[in-house]
């Protein structure tokens, strides 16, 4: 059952380049276009999306050895919801502020295609160590991908980052409306397109043909 | 509502189906789920490639949607809240739609075995989308009563699959136009969606009850 994992660093670039979460799998869109209107939403988000992906990998892959394949599904889904209430409890205990704004996003981490993706694809075939990493590896491609867009709004939309201010004015405020996140994900994406292409890589859509799944 | 009477202010309780209309409409159109609070967006992306996909996808996920909301403000007001088990909320919400996402399956197996092979992929993606989880816990945070449950749950199902059908619409057409090639597939879907959003930022003016 068990197959040969990648090495660490593989596992760790392939889910911040290669299967980025939201630039590249396209999976798990709706928070990070939701949330990233400020860096420090997103770094939360980003954070608690981490935390419940490598704990839920560890799981899974602690547990495979005794979970029927058949009723795999609905057990994956109890595994993330209940790391997911943990860090529910722990943010709303710790930073009120912050997860008064995002409170409802980190409920919605269950539902997320992302990490049942990535137990279903990789914990359960793997042991404990690899899992570890592999989650580690996508939570944190997720985080970052958190990180860059958050960056890229609040800059542009209200001028500042972390809440400090960088410029007095607010330079571009559309991105920082609802309609802005998408424009941010997509210039996002097609930054990563140009960056693939002057490596020399192929694109994703001519790889696949396109679309994504979920 | 309160009205100017000749004795000063008359106050006129609402009636149920006006409550109904005016919940439908903001979460539809005001609050349109996908293009203003960002939610089910990788189904929105994977399904709106084709029209007839995206109509499929709208109309299971209608009746899926409305049973879970109305089933969950029922959980949720005679056992979590009255016992104090409020923590349960995202174990017990997405337990209601996997089981009934399983329930749909069956049934639509047993009675209507060719509507089942149509709808049977896009059944599975349900449970993995977060419009259909928003629902009941944005209705456990508000407090909502039943009518207002049932017209938020309704307006969410038919606001999704409105921005489905446009953008399955737009979609096909930009599918046989000359797209850069750096934009190609995800990236012009994300702005053909951020440009919906920004129409879709007209309906905030409007105003219900």
């Amino acid at each position: 059952m068990t197959k040969a994992p990648p090495p660490v660093s593989t596992m760790i670039m392939r889910g911040i380049f290669e299967e980025n979460p939201v630039f590249r799998l396209a999976l798990s869109l709706c928070p990070a276009v939701a949330v990233t209107t400020s860096v420090k939403n997103g770094l939360m988000l980003g954070v608690a999306v981490f935390v419940v992906q490598v704990l839920s990998s560890v799981s899974a892959s602690a547990l495979k050895g005794i979970i029927n394949p058949k009723i795999r599904i609905p057990i994956f889904t109890i595994i993330i919801a209940i790391w997911v209430t943990v860090m529910d409890m722990t943010l709303a205990a710790y930073f009120p502020v912050t997860y008064q704004q995002v409170g409802l996003y980190v409920k919605l981490i269950v539902a997320f295609a992302i990490i049942i993706s990535r137990m279903e694809l990789f914990s359960m075939k793997h042991n404990i160590v690899p899992s570890f990493w592999d989650g580690f590896g996508m939570g944190l491609g997720f985080l970052v991908a958190m990180v860059l867009a958050g960056a890229f709004r609040e800059l542009l939309g209200s001028g500042s980052l972390f809440g400090f201010e960088i410029v007095a004015f607010k330079p571009l405020l559309l991105v920082i409306l609802p309609a802005g996140g998408f424009f941010t994900i997509g210039l996002i994406m097609v930054l990563y397109n140009w960056v693939d292409l002057r490596l020399g890589h192929k694109l994703p859509e001519e790889k696949v043909g396109g679309g994504c799944h979920h | 509502m309160s009205i100017a009477g000749i004795e000063g202010l008359w106050s006129i309780e609402p009636s149920v189906v006006a409550l109904l209309v005016s919940g439908v409409i903001g979460a539809a159109l005001i609050s349109n789920f996908v293009f203003t609070k960002y939610l089910g967006l990788c189904v929105f992306f994977g399904v709106s490639r084709k029209r007839e996909t995206a109509i499929g996808m709208g109309v299971t996920f209608g009746v899926v949607g409305v049973l879970s909301g109305t089933l969950s403000w029922l959980l949720h007001h005679s056992a979590l809240e009255p016992l104090k088990l409020d923590f349960l909320q995202i174990i017990a919400f997405i337990g209601i739609v996997a089981c009934l996402v399983q329930g749909t399956d069956l049934v639509l197996k047993k009675i209507a075995p060719a509507l089942h092979k149509k709808f049977g992929i896009y059944l599975m993606l349900i449970t993995t989308n977060c419009v259909i989880l928003a629902i009941p816990l944005l209705n456990a945070t508000a407090g909502a009563s039943f009518v207002e449950a049932v017209s938020l749950s309704l307006g969410a199902c038919l606001g999704f699959a409105l921005a489905l059908f446009l953008m399955s619409c737009a979609r096909e057409k930009v599918d046989m136009a000359p797209v850069p090639r750096l934009f190609r597939g995800l990236p012009i879907a994300f702005i053909i969606a951020g440009l919906f959003a920004l129409s879709f930022l007209g309906f905030s003016g409007l105003k219900v009850m």
